[in-house]
């Protein structure tokens, strides 16, 4: 039981193979042009794979390759997609578009339609049924979309960027209805934003160039990356180094003093938070810091905190710090470190694609 | 007003056409002779034309749906080998010279022509019809249906069919539900426009169908009959004709697709509106 899905599609370099527990949410992060869409378009059955096999519960979805080709249609698939854009029926009212997937499965009238009703009322527009698209707000539609999936009663919800396209004071509250109704389903979100990671999916999974580089609990992948995406994505520093007698030492030079299991030789990788990170323009000698001597690349102002980009590695510090150091490009200052808030994990030698910490 | 930013010589010679196209209207509204306007038009030979148009035109209409549909379907929603030659061929008759259509149509349907022949030795003979009437109106009519109803198609798109099909819905039930209600408002104008084209068909009906009072003689024949004898009587009527031209006008561009304002993706505005 649960999804199993294996294919490629060479003309797009999409490569890819994962499996989800039934009720498990995966949320599925990537650059742009990653295979994301592909992926969804692939499950849905917009797309035919080269090669490759997917199961739904029992279900076979597709099966291509050494002369099968099976393709599932669609509308026996059952599994509904969600895209950023609400993509109401406009010639349909509220309750007609919600109504539409139970009907479609063959549902009487009136029973879709008590179907449609309990959904709007779970995701809260009850009270728009009679309306038509077009009179809707897009936090309105993006909901009445919601429960038009959902009254489709799929195995499989596919939800590609829902929120993107929504005004950043509705997002959160359809964020949060998200989280109550994807609890117990099985769901893809693709998303770029590592919010809707933490929030609503138990696993992640990052594609680059058509390829899973990176997956995990959620927690895994946002607290101890292996990509320099999924670093940026964590907002933590990546540092690639190597297991050594007195502790750790980053391909950048970096020396950390740090107790760990890990033979020495061994592939690891250091993950620090910016703000953790400290700046000054001596090597100062302190208890446990590890310094780094760097020239400055650029700087860049994030909110109340000014983030300095140098060796590889990001800072944050305050305005007045950085003025009071003097920081501008060009100027070599000292990075420090402390054991106690970093982050010290075994990576496989092919893990890390990207240097640390950039941008 | 925005003329203001055009130079004044484009909007001169923009009026210019303008009255070259309103100004024949004019003329003709002016050499109508009003107090013998009723008698003119209901004369028998009027009447016959009349309804024999009507009808023809309506039939003529409802076979461009019945084979226009499918044919805007295929065209905008299936991809073949040759499609871009068979859309040129489809949408020919609107550039032929009609007379040229009703010699093809009279060399397919004629008594000895490529289908005519065998459908005489079944005792079927189409040619100087009416049904050979409706026949010509089709042929010509048939691309304008086609043409409004596979441009509508395309620029809905297929995402709405998509998310149909991933609700669990059928083709048939797709086709039902989704696509055809979202390109209604074409095909009301599509099938207004081919009504007002099958209406006005001259060349290929008096070729292939010929010009017998009651059976194949429609209003532009009897108009061009009538200019020769009773001038009076094919002004009357020719004002029919302009009356039903205008009213179609009205009614294909004032047709809008549902939900406009929030589908830009259905229509770009800068095509919504070519009329006004």
């Amino acid at each position: 039981m649960g999804f199993t899905f294996t294919a490629t599609l060479p003309e797009r370099g999409f490569d890819v193979s994962f499996e989800l527990a039934p009720g498990e949410t995966l949320a599925v992060l990537g650059p742009n042009g990653a295979g994301k869409s592909t992926l969804l378009d692939l499950v849905a059955g917009l797309l035919a794979p080269a090669a490759g096999r997917a199961e739904l519960d029992g279900t076979l979805l597709f099966d291509v390759g050494g002369g099968r080709r099976v393709l599932t249609e669609p509308r026996h698939r059952g599994v509904s997609l969600l895209a950023q854009e609400a993509l109401l029926f406009p010639h349909l009212t509220v309750l007609e578009n919600v109504a539409f997937g139970p009907r479609s499965r063959g549902q009487h009238r009136s029973a879709a339609r008590s179907t449609a009703r309990h959904w709007l009322e779970r995701v809260g527009v009850d009270d728009l049924a009679s309306r038509r698209p077009a009179q809707l707000s897009g936090g309105q539609a993006q909901r009445v979309a919601v429960a038009r999936a959902l009254a489709a009663d799929p195995s499989l919800l596919l939800l590609d960027e829902p929120l993107a396209a929504l005004d950043v004071s509705v997002a959160p509250a359809l964020r949060t209805l998200l989280r109550e109704v994807l609890a117990e389903r099985s769901t893809i979100l693709v998303t770029h934003d590592p919010l809707d990671a933490f929030l609503l999916a138990d696993r992640v999974l990052i594609l680059e160039g058509g390829r899973i580089v990176e997956s995990g609990t959620t927690r895994d992948v946002l607290t101890r990356p292996v990509t320099g995406f999924g670093a940026r994505l964590a907002g933590l520093n990546l540092v690639p180094g190597r297991r050594t007698t007195a502790g750790f030492r980053a391909d950048n030079g970096l020396e950390v003093q740090l107790e760990h299991e890990a033979p020495v030789g061994a592939r690891l990788a250091l993950a620090v938070r910016p703000v953790s990170v400290e700046v000054s323009r001596t090597a100062e000698t302190g208890s446990g810091w590890s310094w780094i001597g760097a020239e400055v690349d650029d700087i860049e102002h994030r909110g109340d905190l000014v983030r300095v980009h140098a060796g590889g590695v990001a800072a944050d510090v305050a305005p007045a710090t950085a003025v009071g150091l003097g920081i501008a490009p060009g100027v070599r200052i000292f990075l420090g470190v402390h054991p106690a808030d970093a982050t010290v994990y075994p990576v496989d030698e092919a893990g890390l694609r990207s240097p640390a910490g950039g941008r | 007003m925005s003329g203001a930013s055009l130079p004044r010589w484009v909007v001169a010679i923009a009026v210019v056409g303008g009255l070259f196209v309103v100004l024949p209207l004019a003329a003709l509204a002016l050499r109508v002779d009003w107090p013998r306007f009723v008698p003119l038009v209901t004369s028998e030979s009027a009447q016959a034309a009349l309804l024999l148009s009507l009808r023809t035109s309506l039939t003529a209409a409802f076979l461009c749906v019945v084979v226009g549909v499918p044919m805007a379907l295929v065209l905008a929603r299936t991809a073949f080998r040759g499609q871009r030659l068979v859309r040129s061929l489809v949408l020919l008759p609107l550039v032929l010279p009609p007379v040229v259509g009703g010699i093809a149509l009279l060399y397919t349907f004629g008594r000895r022509g490529l289908l005519g022949s065998s459908l005489h030795a079944l005792g079927v003979d189409i040619a100087f019809s009416t049904t050979a009437v409706v026949m010509s109106q089709a042929f010509v009519a048939l691309p304008f249906l086609v043409l409004s109803l596979e441009g509508a198609l395309r620029s809905a798109g297929t995402r709405y069919e998509a998310v149909g099909a991933t609700l669990g819905a059928g083709r048939w039930t797709v086709l039902r539900r989704i696509t055809l209600p979202l390109v209604l408002p074409s095909l009301v104008s599509g099938v207004v426009l081919s009504f007002a084209r099958a209406l006005g068909e001259f060349g290929a009906t008096l070729t292939f169908a010929g010009s017998l009072q009651g059976t194949t003689r429609t209003l532009p024949l009897e108009v061009y009959l009538q200019r020769e004898t009773d001038p009076d009587a094919a002004v009357a009527l020719s004002l029919i004709l302009v009356g039903v031209a205008i009213a179609v006008v009205g009614v294909a561009h004032r047709v809008r697709p549902l939900g406009v304002s929030a589908m830009p993706l259905i229509r770009p505005a800068s095509e919504r509106d070519p009329v006004r």
